[in-house]
């Protein structure tokens, strides 16, 4: 088991040598560990150490890591993966003698060896890490050529694509579903040359129980999970001169996007990601924090009609799709706590095809809504039922940060030097809660900005809940509103959600309000979202932007957006009246559990 | 089977009561002396002093690897912990293999009465037996003996009144010969996906659901019952310096008497071919024997002398394995042979390591193509880089041995691979190499 660095710090420490050289490092830390701090690089490929969400991959299956250990003493090295193989006192290591060049060499013409030779068209070119490391290792010939898997793509679910044919069976995926989102969709199936990974008995995804979270395709090494691409559509409606197209853009892709063109993670290219937008043809280009400054007024109405009418407590958010499928799944007998609000893009697509529509006479036929999501969810999200039971999708068509970062590059914009623009108006103006939207607890903060000034009829001077905030996986903090104490808990990454739902569901632990997002930090590491590969201080730096984007706001409650008011004022009424539940609310059903 | 139990070169220690009692009478067995030594071991016997007895004996691990079994208790003893198991793994998937079962079969109380006894070594008080579902006479007779043993308080609570209590269940395993190697016994036991994992941490410190575990094979544990009543000096008289006791194999292919044989450690592979099995029938030569099942690699004439301990057979490239023992004569095709085996292993293996999943594809491709005579010189040096590619890269024993058989009769039977090779202008000697690419060249 990796130690984490606290770990480390009482252990002794001991005298090693790699590829010669003494070294002393701290006892019971890994070979590759070591490695690293004598700046010697071991190629890795199925190791993945993502300790910030508590997921070590340990399978040390891919054996590319491969040392050799100097044994004198019996005159028998031995070959060991670095990834797992601690050390020991008076260790010897060497990391480019041939035995390891050879078995580390060979291990990737064997995986290269039942590997479509189809980098070309592969949507992980260039972001692949076999190709990555056939370049790094100077793979010039395959010298094992045989049979290859050969298995057909599976696009059922129409969010996720598992393209076996391309599984390096490094088994990333199965211990991110397992592990860290405890789903147990993906593991092991098969055996010998047949091995790979999927759902049980290799059942469709649609027919299992996933989520489409999209974290496998986050931590897939190559394109054996990936999104499925929507835009061809999105080209295809821009080119219609018939249709309206319109683009909301998530709260998390402006913090994000930027790194599909190499900058810095974290920075703020909101205004460029307009001129973008823009510039590619989209008729009307909405941010859509204004739906989720909309989601905070039926949210925080829906929570304060709850605590006083002694209604089901505690109230959860409803924003992400996977984590609702979840629940669906794995906590049939708790479909009464979430909130029945759709999701900020929904509801704001619904506002779109009909507010908006009417203000501006459009036929809402001819509307399209195109979302940029941080999220792979969402694009199986505006196939159910429910949200498309009228004729007017709510939502047409859910493109990726991914997505529509190559579509830019398609576009030929050299995004880093687009000026700024703003995002369209009417329905343009946003504020700072419904930013935070894109980190775990930003909702949650958001909703409370909100309730505390409707229940206490105060103003709320400090708009920054500190107690939200973190990276933990899972946070319970109370919040003094008035003279009522709410209890909050949060969760980020499905497996938090369990344990916070079974202590509900089994009556240890009283709460009001709670937030769960299904990927671990929220929507900035959403499945959707630029290939982090395994730093995750990728992340942080995404959350610090969100923060920050948060405090470049002057409104920063979302019930002084004056557009959001006067949209009650004009057709909505109050808040969780009639029409706001015809229009903005939805409801869930019982899943079989696969 | 022929009836060769007269023959003075055999001594029956784990088959001792095999052929002799009604398995499914436990009163049989006790009136042979069963249940005695579990009767002295808990009785009159410290845990460490059960373990130093078998420390002393020399027994080593009859599965194949050879580990001190004394060792092994003593390792789980150490081990803090609330809860230990034992766990007796009689998963025999060697092909032409059935010691185990002539064990589990003839005289299931043996293992019963020896897992208690390794129980309250080491301080667990549950044991299980992982049985391959395709024994059934086995398992009925161990689910008879279970109960019978539970009726007469010889397992269960307070065994001979004492504070020692020990339980013992079955789990079937579904056919799986990789869950033979002890990590992907357990994960099989835990009802997960039955691969190996890297270890350590090793069985004996997180085992059956993190607990310290302690895996033993059948035929291990059908000594143990006879070391605690005769003594470690008794049984460490037996056999060589460094491998105590007997071996049981099983005797198979082209020899007179097929069957299971108990034979002193260090009894050469001559004597057991020709005094105990009475040689190749049909007057043919014999050419070579398989020993250690898929794992192990070809024997030929030449090292016949060689006696049967675990370090004699590892020198000459081979294993003891299992006990499984497939004799060659001379009409059979080496090269076939490595391929037969070579297509078990690939079939068995679970998949998890690359070397394992896709070397082992390669090679059998490779040894397909120089079967149908379509093979070049570069394909027998690409055939041998892989082979101990394979053996140094993969991650449990079943990859790692699983290249012995091409190894082995590369080594002894280069000219049988030549044969099948179109483009030999220049036969060359074994070890010589012409790959463009020269990583991975070994003298």
């Amino acid at each position: 088991m990796a130690g984490t660095p606290e770990e480390h710090a009482d252990k002794k420490n001991i005298g090693i040598k790699i590829n010669h050289l003494d070294l002393t490092v701290p006892e019971g830390i890994t070979i590759l560990e070591a490695a690293h701090k004598a700046g010697v690089k071991i190629p890795t490929l199925c190791h993945l150490d993502l300790h910030d969400i508590k997921m070590v991959n340990k399978t040390a299956s891919c054996r590319v890591c491969m040392v050799e250990l100097v044994d004198s003493k019996n005159n028998r090295n031995k070959i060991v993966p670095a990834c797992v193989t601690k050390v020991s006192e008076g260790m010897e290591i060497l990391t480019s003698s041939l035995r390891a060049i050879t078995t580390r060499r060979m291990s990737v013409e064997l995986l290269l060896s039942n590997h479509p030779n189809e980098c070309f068209t592969c949507p992980k070119n260039r972001e692949c890490e076999l190709q990555a490391l056939a370049a790094e290792l100077g793979i010039r010939e395959i010298r094992w050529e045989g049979e290859r898997m050969d298995y057909p793509k599976d696009l059922s679910s129409g969010a996720i694509v598992k393209d076996s044919n391309k599984c390096i069976y490094c088994r990333r995926c199965e211990t991110m579903c397992n592990e860290v989102q405890t789903c147990g969709i993906l593991s092991g199936i098969g055996r010998g040359f047949d091995a790979h990974v999927g759902p049980a008995f290799n059942i469709p995804m649609v027919e299992s129980s996933c989520t489409y979270c999209g974290q496998c395709v986050q931590v897939c090494p190559t394109a054996a999970l990936t999104e499925v691409n929507h835009t061809d559509k999105v080209w295809e409606a821009l080119n219609d001169p018939d249709k309206h197209v319109i683009v909301q853009t998530a709260p998390a892709i402006r913090v994000t996007i930027g790194e599909m063109f190499n900058m810095e993670p974290g920075t703020i290219v909101t205004g460029k990601l307009v001129t973008a937008l823009k510039r590619m043809g989209f008729n009307t280009v909405f941010d859509t924090d204004f739906g989720a400054d909309l989601t905070i007024m039926e949210e925080a109405a829906e929570l304060i009609y709850r605590l006083n009418n002694n209604k089901t407590l505690p109230m959860l958010t409803s924003c992400c799709p996977a984590w609702v499928k979840f629940i669906e799944h794995q906590f049939p007998e708790l479909l009464d706590i979430p909130s029945t609000c759709k999701s900020p893009h929904i509801m704001f697509g619904t506002i779109i095809k009909t507010y908006y529509a009417e203000k501006n006479g459009i036929d809402p036929d001819n509307i399209v809504i195109v979302s940029v999501m941080p999220c792979i969810a969402k694009k199986a999200e505006t196939k159910r039922p429910e949200l498309t039971k009228d004729e007017h999708n709510n939502v047409d068509i859910v493109v990726t940060t991914r997505e529509l970062g190559l579509m830019i590059k398609e576009a030929g914009l050299d995004f880093e030097s687009l000026p700024d623009s703003e995002y369209d108006k009417p329905l343009g103006e946003t504020t700072g809660a419904s930013v935070i939207f894109g980190t775990t607890g930003g909702v949650i903060e958001a909703a409370i900005r909100t309730a505390y000034e409707w229940i206490t009829g105060g103003e709320l001077k400090k708009v920054e809940f500190e107690q939200l905030r973190g990276a933990a996986g899972l946070r319970k903090a109370t919040v003094q509103v008035g003279d009522k104490t709410l209890r909050i808990g949060i969760a980020s990454g499905l497996g938090n959600a369990r344990t916070l739902l079974e202590e509900i569901r089994d009556g240890k632990a009283e709460y009001e309000a709670i937030e769960i997002m299904a990927c671990p930090g929220g929507c900035i590491a959403g499945g959707g979202q630029p290939y982090h590969h395994g730093n995750f201080e990728i992340v942080k730096k995404r959350q610090e932007a969100i923060y920050q984007e948060d405090r470049n706001k002057k409104i920063r409650k979302s019930h002084e957006n004056s557009e959001i008011l006067k949209l009650y004022k004009e057709y909505i009424g109050e808040p969780f009246n009639d029409t706001a539940h015809r229009l903005l609310h939805t409801h869930y059903e019982e899943r079989e559990r696969i | 089977m022929v009836e060769i139990s007269n023959n003075k070169k055999l001594l029956r220690i784990a088959l001792r009561n095999c052929g002799l009692l009604n398995p499914e009478d436990i009163f049989e067995y006790i009136a042979l002396g069963g249940y005695e030594s579990l009767g002295k071991a808990i009785t009159q016997m410290t845990q460490d002093q059960v373990i130093d007895e078998i420390k002393k004996s020399g027994l080593r691990g009859r599965g194949g690897g050879g580990f001190p079994t004394g060792l092994k208790w003593e390792l789980t003893k150490k081990q803090k912990s609330q809860e230990k198991f034992i766990i007796c793994n009689a998963d025999e998937g060697d092909p032409g293999a059935f010691m185990d079962r002539s064990i589990l079969e003839g005289d299931p109380h043996s293992v019963l009465e020896a897992m208690a006894i390794g129980g309250y070594a080491i301080g667990a008080r549950k044991g299980l037996i992982y049985i391959r579902a395709e024994y059934p006479l086995a398992i009925a007779r161990l689910s008879t003996a279970l109960q019978q043993a539970g009726e007469n308080g010889l397992l269960g609570e307070n065994i001979f009144g004492t504070d020692f209590s020990f339980d013992i269940y079955l789990k079937y395993g579904a056919g799986a010969f990789v869950c033979g190697e002890e990590t992907a016994l357990i994960n099989s036991c835990e009802g997960k996906r039955g691969e190996p994992n890297y270890k350590p941490p090793y069985p004996v410190e997180e085992g059956y659901w993190g607990y310290p575990t302690c895996v033993n094979n059948v035929e291990t544990f059908a000594n143990i019952a006879p070391i605690i009543t005769k003594g470690a000096q008794w049984f460490a008289s037996l056999g060589t310096e460094k491998c105590k006791g007997t071996k049981v194999f099983a005797l198979v292919g082209k020899i007179k008497n097929v069957g299971v044989i108990e034979v002193p450690m260090g009894t050469t592979l001559r004597e057991i071919i020709y005094d105990i099995g009475g040689g190749i029938p049909g007057g043919r030569k014999f050419k070579a024997v398989q020993t250690g099942g898929p794992s192990g690699g070809v024997i030929g004439e030449a090292n016949l002398d060689t006696p049967m301990d675990y370090d004699s057979l590892i020198s000459i490239g081979s294993m003891m394995g299992s006990g499984g023992m497939i004799i060659m004569d001379e009409t059979d095709n080496m090269v076939k042979i490595a391929k037969f085996y070579l297509e078990f292993t690939m079939d068995e293996s679970c998949g998890r390591c690359t070397p394992c999943r896709i070397g082992t594809k390669r090679l059998y491709e490779i040894l397909n193509k120089i079967t149908s005579r379509k093979g070049t010189m570069a394909d027998l040096d690409a055939l041998k880089q892989l082979a101990y590619m394979v053996k140094d890269g993969s991650l449990c024993g079943l990859g790692q041995t699983a290249p012995n058989p091409v190894i082995s009769t590369m080594k002894y039977f280069w000219d049988e691979y030549l044969a099948f090779i179109k483009d030999v202008d220049h036969p060359r000697g074994e070890g010589r190499y012409t790959a463009k690419n020269k990583i991975g060249i070994r003298s």
